[in-house]
């Protein structure tokens, strides 16, 4: 109020220059030049980052969306009883379908005049190894059965056909490996052409187990997503209730002295712990003195419940301390008892920060590998566990192991497996981010 | 009820309401009560009033056993509501504080609907047999909360939607919901403009009939206007009690002399 009376001298006598608003003073400039400065670097740092995120996804993307097509052949199989009979008596039972197999692709061949471009074994090298194993399931089905089996059946090709297609394989390589030669692929080229071999969408990458080194193009992720899955499944069902059982101990109940002090800052520190210590512990404890199986989502579920209750505890305690003590006042001064106070009006106040927290320690737990790697979780896996509980005990696979698994193998075909994946993986964590804003938006609309 | 009225006040005046007796309050090393005795009226206005730091909520708090929440806090001396002493081993805080409702000076509405704010209470302690009472309950408080009018179409809105006088004033049905004996307030009006303070005072004025009203204030000009008694404390000691008259006009110790003309404070 004074300024604006006071003539243009200052206190002590000094002549305050009168500026005009229309110019800025240096003082203005230079506070404005930092500020600019300052969003400039900001967007800097937001354009790295989203061009790094960017090429990440490209990169996979790029690398692993064919893993989710196929080439598939398909023509007519006549399976008759007497051959069914004949082939399961045998020993090696998969060599009696391969052989029939041949036969009826050889006879596939001839009808559209192709029988004679190569040998009927390097004709059969088209067709993938598993395809003995898939007439034979169809076979035990319908053995007994009256009549014999005639349909047209769909196979996988061969992993290098695939890759001819997915333009892994070319001519030129073709005459320099040993499983694939220029003539099979020129055959293929023309079986495509008559619509024996197409490409399609392939589902069974999604639920197909694990195949062997031979057989990429038969390699799925069905239990290694049934593995991941029953694990998340075990860390919620304890983590969620130990965490936040004890975080709201600890910050409501608990009295503040040197012992919850020692707690706190452990579980700060567990928080950091390395994951594959964990592993150790896991190994140590639920498998060797517990007894529990190698390689069961259980253990692994136990594991991942030590190394994401820190996650929860930290999360939950945060938002527990989040909710302003007026509202435990208000409980109380109403004559309400403390486990009142905090279930009928902190909990829900903090609920929509502890699912959050949850959610993250399960997305933090879905993509954890090391500490599977010590428990067994390698382990190669083809059949898929029971359902739960029983199946917690089964030998299972997991998303992030598997993908491990995946690019230690020799065939280019299991790389683009293992970013397919990937792809997988990062959709279930999306849909997991996804669920905790939806879920925090939920809870949070009632104020 | 009017007519009980003369016959109750005799046996008031017999009893106080409250009895405090050599109360000292400390905050770990920090005495923050000394020695204080007091006695409190039923169904009368009782103001504390001194200048910040003095104690009057801790002694508030005291009351209803609040000081209990606080970890580094401990009271001693005999503090008796209708002759039970409050600090009683048997004493379970919970049940005092059904008895003693409190206000607090910032409103503190759950964030939640309006109708569940006020049932509440009534609910965690099993007042109601049935909806329809609870029902009542609930108009009937809102009623002596003065915010009837203001609220009963929007019932089911959260009470964290209201203004900071209606919050105020929903914050005092929700404490008179569970029929307390005795009303504490710890500055209801500080964090109100001067239209929503009149009402709650005008609110307190009206209380004072069912209850026992303490309240803490740092306007002398409030305290004057609602309350009989008035207590000065000062430097954790309670310096003056008496009628809030002679308090205000007649003040017989130099140090509530000294805060009343505005000399210290
Ligand atoms: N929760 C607390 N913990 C520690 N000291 C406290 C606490 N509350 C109040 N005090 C101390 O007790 C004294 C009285 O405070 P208070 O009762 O809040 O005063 P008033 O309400 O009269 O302003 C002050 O010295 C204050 O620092
Ligand atoms: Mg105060």
């Amino acid at each position: 109020m004074s300024d604006a009376t006071a003539p243009a001298t200052g206190p002590a006598g000094v002549r305050v220059k009168k500026m005009s608003l229309l110019e800025q003073d240096d003082r203005t400039k230079r506070r404005n030049a930092a500020e600019k400065r300052f969003q400039f670097y900001g967007l800097t740092a937001i354009t790295v980052g989203v061009l790094a995120l960017a090429m990440l996804l490209i990169s996979i993307l790029s690398n692993g969306l064919s893993a989710f097509s196929q080439s598939f052949v398909t023509f007519e199989v006549t399976l008759t009883q007497e051959q069914i009979a004949d082939a399961e008596a045998s020993v090696v039972k998969t060599s009696k379908y391969s052989a029939i197999i041949k036969d009826n692709f050889q006879t596939a061949l001839a009808a559209q005049g192709l029988a004679d471009q190569v040998s009927v074994d390097d004709a059969m090298g088209l067709i993938s190894k598993e395809a003995a194993a898939q007439l034979r399931n169809v076979a035990t089905a319908r053995m007994g059965d009256d009549e014999d089996v005639s349909r047209s059946f769909t196979f996988l090709t061969n992993g290098r056909i695939d890759g001819y297609y997915k333009g892994r394989v070319t001519m030129e390589t073709a005459a320099r490996d040993s499983n694939i030669s220029p003539e099979q692929l020129q055959l293929a080229d023309q079986l495509r052409e008559a619509g024996l071999i197409e490409k399609r969408f392939n589902w069974g990458f999604m639920t197909m187990p694990d195949a062997s080194g031979q057989r990429p193009e038969a390699a799925g992720l069905g239990v290694a997503i049934l593995g991941s899955l029953y694990m998340m499944l075990v860390v919620l069902c304890l983590a969620l209730p130990i965490g936040v059982a004890a975080s709201i101990y600890l910050e409501e109940f608990a009295p503040k002295n040197w012992l919850t002090d020692i707690i706190e800052v452990n579980i700060s520190n567990l928080a950091a712990v390395p994951s594959i210590v964990f592993g150790i512990l896991g190994l140590a404890i639920f498998i060797n003195f517990a007894g529990l199986p190698q390689s069961a989502p259980i253990v692994g579920g136990l594991v991942l419940t030590l190394m994401t209750l820190p996650t929860i505890i930290i999360a939950t305690r945060a938002s527990l301390k989040s909710v302003p003590p007026s509202i435990r006042s208000a409980a109380l001064g109403l004559g309400a008892s403390k486990m009142q106070s905090v279930f009928h009006h902190v909990l829900p106040l903090a609920a929509p920060g502890i699912l959050t927290g949850t959610i993250i320690g399960l997305a933090q737990a879905l993509g954890e590998t090391a500490p599977l790697l010590l428990i067994g979780m390698v382990a190669f896996v083809r059949e898929y566990p029971a359902g739960p509980p029983e199946g917690l005990f089964d030998p299972a696979s997991a998303l992030p192991v598997q993908v491990y698994n995946w690019t230690q193998r020799s065939d280019p075909a299991f790389f683009e497996r293992a970013s397919g994946a990937i792809i997988i993986l990062l959709i279930f964590l999306l849909f997991m981010n996804a669920l905790a804003i939806f879920l925090r938006r939920r809870f949070e609309r009632r104020w | 009820m009017n007519d009980m009225r003369p016959v109750e006040r005799i046996v008031d005046t017999d009893k106080p309401k409250i009895a405090a007796r050599g109360c000292q309050v400390y905050y770990g090393e920090n005495h923050a009560i000394k020695d204080v005795d007091v006695d409190i009226e039923d169904k009368a206005v009782t103001a504390f009033i001194g200048p910040s730091g003095c104690g009057k909520s801790t002694f508030l708090r005291c009351l209803n056993r609040m000081n209990d929440t606080i970890d580094v806090c401990r009271v001693e001396g005999d503090i008796r509501i209708d002759d039970e002493d409050i600090y009683d081993r048997k004493v379970d805080p919970v049940q005092l504080r059904a008895k003693v409702g409190m206000v607090f000076q910032k409103p503190n509405p759950f964030p939640k609907s309006i109708y569940d704010n006020v049932a509440y209470g009534p609910r965690i302690h099993g007042l109601a047999k049935d909806k329809a009472e609870l029902d009542e309950i609930v108009e009937r408080s809102l009623r002596r909360g003065a915010i009837w009018d203001e609220v009963k179409d929007r019932l089911t809105a959260p009470g964290t939607g209201l203004s900071g006088g209606q919050q105020q004033r929903l914050c005092i049905a929700r404490a008179v919901a569970t029929e307390p004996e005795v009303l504490l307030m710890d500055e209801p009006c500080s964090a109100l403009d001067p239209i929503a303070t009149e009402q709650v005072e005008n609110l307190i004025d009206e209380l004072r009939q069912n209850y026992s009203v303490v309240i803490v204030t740092h306007s002398m000009q409030q305290a004057a206007r609602v309350s009989q008694k008035t207590a000065f404390f000062h430097l954790g000691n309670l310096v003056e009690y008496g009628e809030t008259g002679q308090i205000f006009n007649n003040p017989k110790d130099p140090r509530t002399e000294s805060y009343i003309t505005g000399r210290i404070g």
